[in-house]
């Protein structure tokens, strides 16, 4: 056995167009990989032959009687499985339209994306719609497999003719390809193992590919800290949250936002150590600030040093939508980081990803659609540029309370 | 930040948020078991030391010995109180592992005194320390799950949960079940609980051969074959292992939907 450093497992989405093999294909990863626990695949195999099926390896994701019944995937799932190299973990989403809501969910855990087109169909629908929202969501590695090569007799014609209209589409999007691998996820060709029916094939297997990907490095960024909670025990005010962008020293000066105040870190503060001298990007951790903490200092202000943020009531966005539909004018939540403010948006150009040449009206968005629009707040909204700092240049869109859709500062 | 260091900070993230959001209607169960103590130390290390809320141990009086043990010791240690929850009636009618079907079982003496004890404390929301690695039906949680008032898990409706926005919105007589650790797998937590030094339940420990990987009720948990005593022993175990952490859990194996059906109910 190889000897692996411990290490965080690579977070990685599958997407794609309805039945174009997405759940077949991490089934395969995790067997071929011997990562497959023996009980979860007796438990395929006994579930297959229940409903009347050769071994399904999608069954090992999709857990739901109901999506075994219908063979669809509802909704994400996470499973992890290790190459020689090192761990993942697999984000399986639904390729069906009216659950792009769990598609979004899964997608924005990864830094990675498979992008699963059928040798035979080609690019379809969905295949559209997972592509443009990778790149809203920010995800620029993007594998991609052309599945079902047995189905289209191996043909390497085929196969380039899928490469152009592939390298098309993401081009479309200001996406790039990191390599289009041939596959039979069904036969496990090109997926862990070379393909004997594809030898003109000479690039990497996708399994190869996948190790080959790195994790980007964090760039210096400034310091961006939104408020969670304050915590007051014992007399001591601590204000709580995760550093979402840069780091800051004890003894440093911060930019108190909206409020246009400065304040000093007094002190770090984690248990059991009581006082850490930094804090950085991605720590939950708690300050104490000098002088005391007034009324205005609440959950949603967001410390900040360096290059200062956005602040105001109205913006620009690329915004999605993944429940019911919206109409220009009616109240919702945007949810940013910790801050959460009313306002109301104004769709301006709306349009479906999927089929960029239909039209469609300026004043409703439903749900798979997208559209830029400008929104306005009833309280200041801080952000960043979502290609500065992407923690603090997208949100979430929440009606009557629940997340209706999402999107990117523009 | 090293990679436990990321799971620990995720995991503290929302604790805080399930806190600000339901500040004096929250509680957490603890099992007495390797994940809900893990979960009951981040809950220290969130609040800076202190369990703000009350912390529940579902009693089924099937537990292991060493459980009631280690929970009266650990409370007495860290400061807390525990409230202990029980399905008083059942259990005077004699329900038991032994009785009729295990669902049966887990329904009336968990799954019920569960809901008993959120009734009479009046929660909206209580914190589980369940993880995603255990079993393809947990594998599609969310971190924030509603749940309506028989318990129900509308798991073909969840809501989105996008970039750490947790829905938290309730419709009457509705709760949230909340999974502060969903993304740890069984190897995170021990290698987490021998870097943070957490005490644990000696079961977890070879003796004479044998020990449990999952606990429980003492019917119903077997221990699997297996001289790991050490952390670092239990560790090279698992890395090699293919076999499931609840391989040794009988209410698994009767029906192939069984967690599904007793997840949809909220059971733990």
């Amino acid at each position: 056995m190889v000897t692996m450093p411990i290490q965080s497992a690579f977070p990685i989405v599958i997407t794609g167009h309805v039945d174009h093999g997405k759940s077949t294909l991490v089934g395969r990863l995790l067997y071929d990989t011997g990562t497959l626990q023996t009980e979860r695949y007796q438990e395929m195999v006994q579930s297959s032959s229940e409903n009347g099926r050769a071994d399904e390896f999608a069954f090992v994701l999709d857990a739901f009687e109901e999506e075994r019944r219908r063979g669809i995937t509802i909704d994400t799932s996470q499973i992890y499985f290790s190459s020689q190299l090192r761990p993942y973990v697999i984000i399986d989403t639904p390729g069906h339209r009216e659950f792009i809501r769990n598609m979004v969910t899964g997608a924005c855990y990864a830094k990675a994306a498979i992008l699963l087109v059928d040798a035979v169909e080609g690019v379809m629908e969905q295949t559209r719609r997972h592509a443009w929202l990778l790149s809203i969501v920010g995800i620029q590695d993007i594998c991609v497999a052309v599945n079902k090569m047995d189905a289209a007799g191996y043909d390497a014609d085929r196969y380039r003719e899928l490469t152009a209209d592939i390298n098309a589409l993401l081009e479309e999007f200001s996406l790039t390809a990191s390599a289009i691998v041939p596959i039979s996820a069904r036969h496990g060709e090109n997926v862990a193992s070379r393909s004997k029916a594809m030898q003109w094939y000479q690039g990497p297997s996708l399994l190869e590919l996948l190790d080959g990907l790195v994790c980007r490095p964090i760039e210096e960024r400034p310091f961006r800290f939104p408020v969670q909670d304050i915590y007051r025990f014992d007399g001591e005010s601590v204000v709580v949250g995760r550093v979402e962008s840069g780091s800051v020293r004890r003894g440093e000066t911060v930019q108190l936002f909206p409020l246009g105040r400065q304040a000093v870190i007094s002190a770090i503060r984690t248990f059991p150590a009581t006082d850490v001298g930094t804090a950085s990007y991605g720590e939950a951790i708690g300050f104490t600030l000098d002088g005391s903490i007034d009324a205005g200092l609440v959950r949603g202000a967001v410390l900040c040093g360096g290059t200062l943020p956005s602040c105001g009531r109205e913006f620009q966005a690329t915004i999605f939508w993944f429940l019911n539909e919206y109409a220009t004018g009616d109240p919702v939540t945007i949810r940013c980081t910790t801050q959460s403010v009313p306002g109301k948006i104004h769709l301006e150009q709306v349009f479906d990803p999927a089929q960029p040449d239909t039209e469609l009206p300026s004043d409703l968005i439903c749900v798979g659609e997208a559209a830029r629009c400008s929104i306005t707040t009833e309280l200041d909204l801080v952000g960043d540029h979502p290609a500065l700092i992407p923690e603090m240049g997208r949100f979430v869109i929440e009606r009557d309370g629940i997340p209706a859709g999402a999107g990117i500062f523009r | 930040m090293d990679y436990l260091d990321a799971l620990e900070f995720k995991s503290i993230y929302v604790i805080r948020e399930a806190y600000q959001k339901f500040n004096g209607r929250i509680a957490m169960l603890w099992s007495v078991g390797k994940d809900s103590t893990t979960l009951l130390w981040l809950v220290r290390k969130a609040f800076l030391g202190r369990i703000p809320f009350p912390v529940i141990h579902i009693d089924t009086s099937y537990k292991f010995p060493e459980m009631y043990k280690f929970r009266d010791d650990l409370a007495k240690e860290w400061g807390f109180e525990v409230i202990v929850a029980n399905n008083k009636e059942q259990l005077a009618a004699g329900m038991g592992p032994e009785t009729g079907m295990k669902l049966a079982c887990c329904t009336e003496l968990k799954t019920n005194a569960l809901k008993q004890a959120v009734d009479a404390g009046g929660f909206q929301s209580v914190l589980l320390g369940i993880r995603r690695d255990e079993h393809g039906i947990r594998a599609k949680e969310r971190y924030f799950s509603p749940r309506d008032a028989q318990f129900q898990w509308d798991y073909e409706n969840q809501p989105a949960e996008v970039w750490d926005q947790y829905n938290s919105f309730l419709r009457e007589d509705e709760h949230y079940r909340i999974h502060p650790i969903l993304h740890f797998t069984e190897l995170d937590i021990w290698r987490y609980i021998q870097r943070e030094n957490i005490p644990i339940v000696d079961l977890y420990r070879s003796r004479e051969g044998k020990r449990y990987r999952s606990i429980g009720c003492v019917p119903c948990c077997s221990p699997v074959p297996s001289n790991a005593a050490t952390f670092d022993e239990m560790i090279a175990e698992l890395e090699a292992s293919t076999e499931s952490e609840r391989s040794g859990r009988a209410q698994d194996k009767e029906n192939l939907y069984t967690m599904q059906k007793l997840r949809s109910l909220g059971y733990m």
